[in-house]
């Protein structure tokens, strides 16, 4: 029988060579006259793992990773097709502690089945949230939503059913779906992973959002650094138009979806839902005042449901399986439903963990993550991407969920998680995010465009031993204006990091001049 | 393709650029895609297309410029033979990315943003790759690498041009 072996097609997979792996197991397998079918999947996020090599054996999966191109030889040799003992061998991937520990519903099928072979999205529960909002009316779409607990993972956690009434109520004669997938917070990849590895969730959950509101239209919006996840969406689109995800007739019904994909041009500012509106109508990403809100006036002037990918994608798995309540049921007080948590920087195991809300810090760093990959002691850990909370290592019992972090002065943002050892400077992190935040600001107000180059002048001073005391209270001064006065979450949340890591880390502000 | 060919395809050509914009103006807002058409086209976007632009699209020269200058990626002068991408974000950060990326300057003998001292290589930064569990992460000729050290991307410099492989 012909043995299927399943290497990953992600991006962080073959930025580690997979696919010299992919190519040497396919001639290795010639040469020897076995007869092999690899199937290139999404990534199961242990990219600490990647490239990873399943065998497929009596429907059961048997990893072997991190291989490299030198390992492939060897595990012909040592018949890995049989699963004979090796060194790299994970055993069943089923039963792999860091997959098992997770709850994998919004990236089920990712890292399982080749994201561009339709039967086998249908074979593994694709189609049907779609088959059943068919069969729903908006207002009942919009409930299992809104009993599913889901609010929006892009990071500001608007629930999300409020957003779609918003948008189903407001009468027009077009209305728009538009999908984030602008992601670009430094340590988060989950919105890549799944349009490498899933794209027809996100269609299908685009699908399901036209039907709730009464959109027939729909934009992604995918960032430029991410050419594989645009490759891979503008493969799914024509295979979605043919199945009936798409088009005229949706699973041979009466209702009309399509969509179409824009590229973005390497600004951090268009992943701010209006600044992208502009972007998407050809015009500089600038942010614009609210209201109106796009869920009553957005692309083009007309009502649009703007969603972050992995909330859309995450509305088919919703209305399957055991449906609204159950995903509900997971989670903790106002946080429902998983979180797709990535773990990245100095990490030991990194990658993408899905676990229900509540789970801490420490146990998806320490338990998941391994600690530090340097194996130094760790020192900072950041939440949320560039204008996420810095925090010291006693801080890692937090639970994740969106009011827990709240209540230390953090945020969850898009779930990235970014570790630090002790060897970083802080002092200099903060003068990063300033920098940063000048680098992206779009220009429109005040408190943002100008507030983050003197932020970073403040701080050069501060850290040169000028009037450190008068400077540092011009810094916290400064930081409460860009937070009162900005526009947007940009300028409004850029002093996140300065303050928090000024709060736990003041002795890397200190004058260092002079010092061994 | 040889290196006139690729200095050729580089020069405004007025008719190309009309097709690059033909190819895109029946889209909703078809600002950007005609841009990024332009960059496939030639490589850059010449301000030569600038007038063209505003015309096909009926736009003032303005704000066409606006948009053109406000996105990072958008070249505006030819791009040298190689390309390298250094992400300079808080994930590779805490991995080595400053050093990568100070070791990168004083090999190529070039800040970010400009071209080598020997004309071949631009060097641009970027914030965040997606990579950031395998960090610190570089883009080489379009192609995405992982776990970059100082010496790998001295090895990487040294091999011969590859072409930026197209995802599977």
């Amino acid at each position: 029988m012909t043995r299927r072996i399943f290497i990953p097609r992600d991006a962080t997979a073959r930025s580690l060579g997979a696919d010299a792996v992919a190519d040497l197991v396919t001639s290795e397998a010639a040469r020897r006259g076995i007869a092999i079918t690899v199937v290139r999947t999404g990534s199961r996020g242990a990219m600490w793992l990647e490239p990873l090599v399943e065998v497929e054996i009596e429907g059961q999966r048997h990893g072997f990773g991190p291989v490299t191109e030198a390992d492939v030889a060897g595990l012909f040799e040592q018949d890995f097709l049989n699963l004979a003992d090796h060194p790299l061998a994970l055993g069943a991937m089923d039963a792999l502690p860091w997959l098992a520990r997770q709850t994998r519903v919004t990236f089920a099928r990712c890292g399982v089945i080749d994201p561009l072979d339709l039967e086998a999205y249908k074979a593994h529960g694709g189609f049907a949230g779609l088959a059943r909002a068919l069969g729903l009316d908006s207002a009942a779409i919009i409930s299992a939503v809104d009993e599913a607990g889901l609010r929006g993972r892009g990071g500001a956690g608007f629930p999300t059913g409020i957003k779609w009434r918003t948008v189903a109520t407001t009468p027009a004669d077009q209305k728009y779906i538009v999908c984030n997938a602008d992601e670009g917070d430094s340590g988060t990849f989950s919105d890549r992973m799944l349009m490498e590895g899933d794209p027809f969730a996100v269609i299908e959950g685009m699908a399901i959002a036209g039907l709730a509101v009464g959109a027939t239209r729909g934009f992604i919006y995918i960032r430029s650094e991410y050419p594989d996840a645009i490759a891979t969406m503008t493969n799914a689109l024509p295979l979605a138009r043919a199945g009936g995800l798409l088009g005229p007739a949706l699973l041979g019904s009466r209702a009309t979806f399509d969509m179409e994909i824009r590229v973005g041009a390497g600004a951090y500012i268009c992943g701010e839902e209006t600044a992208l509106l502009e972007s998407l109508e050809g015009r500089r990403g600038e942010v614009r005042p609210k209201p109106p809100l796009p869920a009553v006036s957005g692309l083009f002037g007309k009502p649009t449901v703007i969603n972050n990918l992995v909330t859309l994608a995450t509305v088919p798995a919703i209305l399957t399986g055991s449906g609204e309540a159950a995903y509900g049921a997971l989670g903790t007080g106002r946080s429902r439903g998983t979180m797709p948590v990535q773990l990245g920087g100095n990490i030991t195991r990194g990658g993408l963990v899905e676990v229900p809300f509540g789970t801490s810090l420490r146990t998806l760093i320490e338990d998941f993550g391994g600690g530090t990959a340097s194996a130094r002691p760790l020192k900072a850990v950041q939440l949320g991407g560039p204008l996420g909370a810095y925090l010291p290592p006693d801080a890692l019992d937090v639970p994740l969920d969106y009011e827990g972090l709240s209540a230390i002065g953090a945020m969850l943002g898009h779930g990235g998680i970014v570790v630090f050892d002790d060897t970083a400077d802080m002092g200099a992190q903060a003068r990063f995010a300033m920098a940063f935040c000048a680098l992206e600001s779009c220009g429109k107000c005040t408190p943002c465009r100008i507030g983050s180059t003197r932020g970073v002048e403040v701080i050069d001073r501060i850290r040169a031993g000028e009037n450190t005391e008068a400077n540092l209270t011009l810094l916290e001064d400064l930081c409460a204006t860009m937070t009162d006065g900005s526009l947007c979450a940009l300028g409004g949340l850029t002093a996140l990091p300065v303050t928090s890591a000024l709060r736990h880390f003041p002795e890397d502000f200190r004058d260092t001049r002079g010092m061994p | 393709m040889g290196a006139a060919e690729k200095a050729a395809e580089r020069v405004f050509e007025p008719a190309r650029a009309e097709a690059a914009i033909a190819a895109c103006q029946h889209l909703a807002g078809p600002l950007l895609p005609v841009l990024h058409a332009l960059q496939a086209e030639f490589g850059w976007v010449p301000d030569a297309a600038v007038p063209l632009v505003a015309d096909r699209l009926n736009l003032s020269r303005a704000e066409v410029h606006g948009v053109l200058s406000f996105y990072h990626d958008f070249r505006r002068r030819p791009p040298a033979r190689r390309n390298l991408k250094i992400c300079r974000a808080e994930a590779c950060q805490a991995m080595g990315g400053e050093r990568l990326a100070a070791h990168a300057q004083g090999r190529l003998q070039t800040e970010f943003n400009g071209t080598s001292a020997d004309g071949q290589v631009d060097l641009d930064p970027v914030y965040c790759l997606g990579n950031c569990a395998a960090a610190p992460a570089i883009m080489l000729d379009g192609r995405l690498i992982g776990r970059v050290t100082p010496a790998r991307l001295d090895a990487l410099l040294g091999m011969p041009l590859a072409q930026a492989e197209p995802a599977r």
